[in-house]
């Protein structure tokens, strides 16, 4: 039987993946976006699972705020990915060090 | 309640989101050269919104079943926002005109990002506390990168977006794990759950929330993204940011301090006690080597932090009143400096960001030497200013409630602040003159220069009745 532990240690270990994602990685920006996905789902399994479990909707109706957000969140992500690229023609990590101090 | 009656309560954010589709669809009709008039409009727009506030808006009560509030607290709390995104409309022209139009999206962000503050400063929910999070950091994201061609300001935008998302996201894991422990989103039902236990799972929620928290008002430790993206950002979006969502964010904090984990206050003070120490000593530290003013006033602006906080570490009425009062003294002073660095052009008209370039600022332009100097001495705090009284407030909240070794430890920690403001003003007036800033040609700015000078000059003192009355009501609604 699944019960609601198994939810929140899968979504524990997700929302470590996303942070280390995001620190760790040092290569290319594409995959802190990628991170921050993992991060927000990670969140939305702990919402239903929550919800099912409290038989409450409140927490699936959050996850419906929280998918929608990050929709507009990963846009605006990508145009400023998109207009940083043009600018200097690399999205590595290591390259974003105009300022410094 | 009549949905009717929820509208009225939250007829500003209604004035602010329907003007900004509105003046959003004209700025796509019409180009940038209207960009003039959209401006205008949306000032005149953030002034009505305040102007709603006098009406159910302002102390209304609960709305849309337990997820929105219109209480005195909000109220004040969207005074000053509206203002700190008003000034922030009104000094654009001058920057963004030198080089091309200036461009009609701006007013409209800075109107959507205002309306996202609002509900943030109106949330008693989770869930409008992460719609109007995102809905103010979303716009801010736009904003910082909004010189597309400049290198500093994608990078700026980038960074924020990355580090913002972040926080969003530890923000949202403590709310997943207060909903879950606690069964229900509202402030109240979560207060309620954790005076019956304060098991781990709400600890962890609490610390989770906290840390998002502090990340938006950029208290230590997760305060790395601040110089960088005051520096990089156009220098409007940066007195914006300086001031609009600090605000914002600092009454929200507030609000779930209280409001949400009120039963827990032995546990949040211990990690707002650090981050208030932290940010003040950090922010004093970290600004004594820099040479770029609009760094220099990040770090101050993470030091500014640090003292609010400690009203907050006071817990009490008097304390928040004190958090509200920094805050109103605080916008004014970094507004009031960051339009001052707006003046800062050479003689070409390039605009200058090293502070080496206000050197004997007194003997070439005497008058902004001295409105300099003001903002400089008051954010030191030194007492003919007004700058004083709000450092005094909070230092007396943490000494009502027997916390005076932490208000000695706060007071010494401004003394190290005060050498590098007092770095700049020796710098202006004792330094021998480094080249000619360019004339003024924006009457707009020196005005709002003039009047930030003469709040935060010894005349302020006069404001200490009526400002006191205001914050204590806005704190009282807390409690």
């Amino acid at each position: 039987m699944i019960g609601l532990q198994h939810f929140l240690v899968v979504s524990a270990i997700l929302f470590v993946m996303g942070v280390l994602g995001i620190f760790l990685n040092r290569k290319n920006v594409i995959i802190i976006l990628m991170a921050i996905e993992l991060i927000l789902l990670s969140v939305n399994i702990n919402l239903v699972a929550f919800s099912a479990y409290l038989h409450d909707l409140v927490g699936q109706i959050f996850a419906m705020f929280v998918l929608t957000v990050a929709a507009g969140e990963a846009a605006i992500g990508l145009a400023i990915l998109v207009i940083y690229f043009r600018g200097r023609g690399t999205i590595a990590v290591d390259d974003i060090n105009r300022m410094k101090g | 309640m009549s949905y009717i009656d929820s509208f009225a309560l939250s007829l500003p954010e209604i004035i602010l989101s329907f003007g900004a589709i509105v003046l959003m669809l004209a700025a796509a009709w019409m180009g940038d050269k209207a960009s003039k008039a959209i401006s205008w409009v949306s000032v005149l727009l953030l002034a009505g919104a305040g102007l709603a506030l006098l009406g159910p808006a302002g102390s209304g009560g609960l709305g849309y079943d337990g997820l929105y509030v219109a209480d005195p607290f909000a109220a004040f709390a969207k005074l000053l926002i509206y203002v700190g995104a008003a000034v922030a409309i009104l000094v654009a022209p001058g920057f963004f005109n030198r080089d091309g139009e200036m461009r009609a999206e701006y007013p409209v962000l800075i109107l959507l990002s205002a309306v996202g503050m609002g509900t943030m400063v109106s949330a008693v929910d989770l869930l409008t506390l992460y719609v109007g999070l995102e809905l103010q950091s979303l716009a801010a994201y736009v904003l910082a990168s909004f010189l597309r061609r400049d290198d500093r300001s994608a990078e700026a935008g980038l960074k924020y977006f990355v580090l913002g998302a972040l926080a969003s996201g530890i923000l949202l894991y403590g709310i997943s794990l207060l909903y879950g422990f606690s069964g229900t989103t509202s402030f109240v039902g979560v207060a309620a759950a954790m005076k019956a236990s304060m098991g781990s799972g709400l600890l962890f929620g609490l610390v989770f929330v906290l840390a998002g928290l502090a990340f938006k008002i950029s208290a230590v430790p997760f305060h790395m993204w601040t110089p960088d993206v005051y520096e990089g950002a156009p220098t409007p979006v940066t007195a914006f940011f300086a001031s609009a969502p600090k605000v914002a964010a600092m009454a929200l904090t507030v609000r779930v301090a209280i409001e949400a984990m009120g039963p827990a206050t032995g546990e949040w003070r211990q990690i707002i006690i650090f981050c208030a120490l932290a940010s003040t000593i950090l922010g004093a530290v970290g600004a004594i080597g820099q040479t770029n003013i609009k760094r220099l006033l990040a770090y101050s602006s993470i030091n500014n932090v640090g003292f609010a906080l400690f009203g907050l570490v006071a817990g009490t009425a008097y304390g928040a009143s004190a958090v509200m009062t920094y805050m109103t003294v605080y916008i004014v002073m970094t507004l009031g400096s960051l339009i001052c660095v707006l003046q800062m052009r050479t003689a070409d008209g390039t605009p200058t960001e090293q502070i080496a370039a206000l050197s004997g600022l007194s003997r070439t332009r005497p008058a902004l030497a001295a409105a300099f100097a003001i903002f400089m001495f008051s954010l030191a705090g030194i007492p003919p200013l007004f700058g004083f009284w709000p450092k005094f407030m909070v230092f007396d909240a943490l000494v009502r409630v027997d916390m005076w070794p932490l208000a000695m430890i706060g007071i010494a920690t401004s003394v190290i602040g005060a050498f590098y403001y007092l770095k700049i003003v020796k710098t202006i007036y004792f330094d021998e003159p480094a080249g000619v800033l360019a004339p003024s040609r924006s009457m707009i700015e020196g005005v709002l220069i003039a009047l930030a000078a003469l709040f935060v000059s010894p005349l302020g003192y006069l404001m200490i009745g009526p400002l006191g009355r205001i914050t204590q009501t806005a704190a009282n609604a807390l409690f």
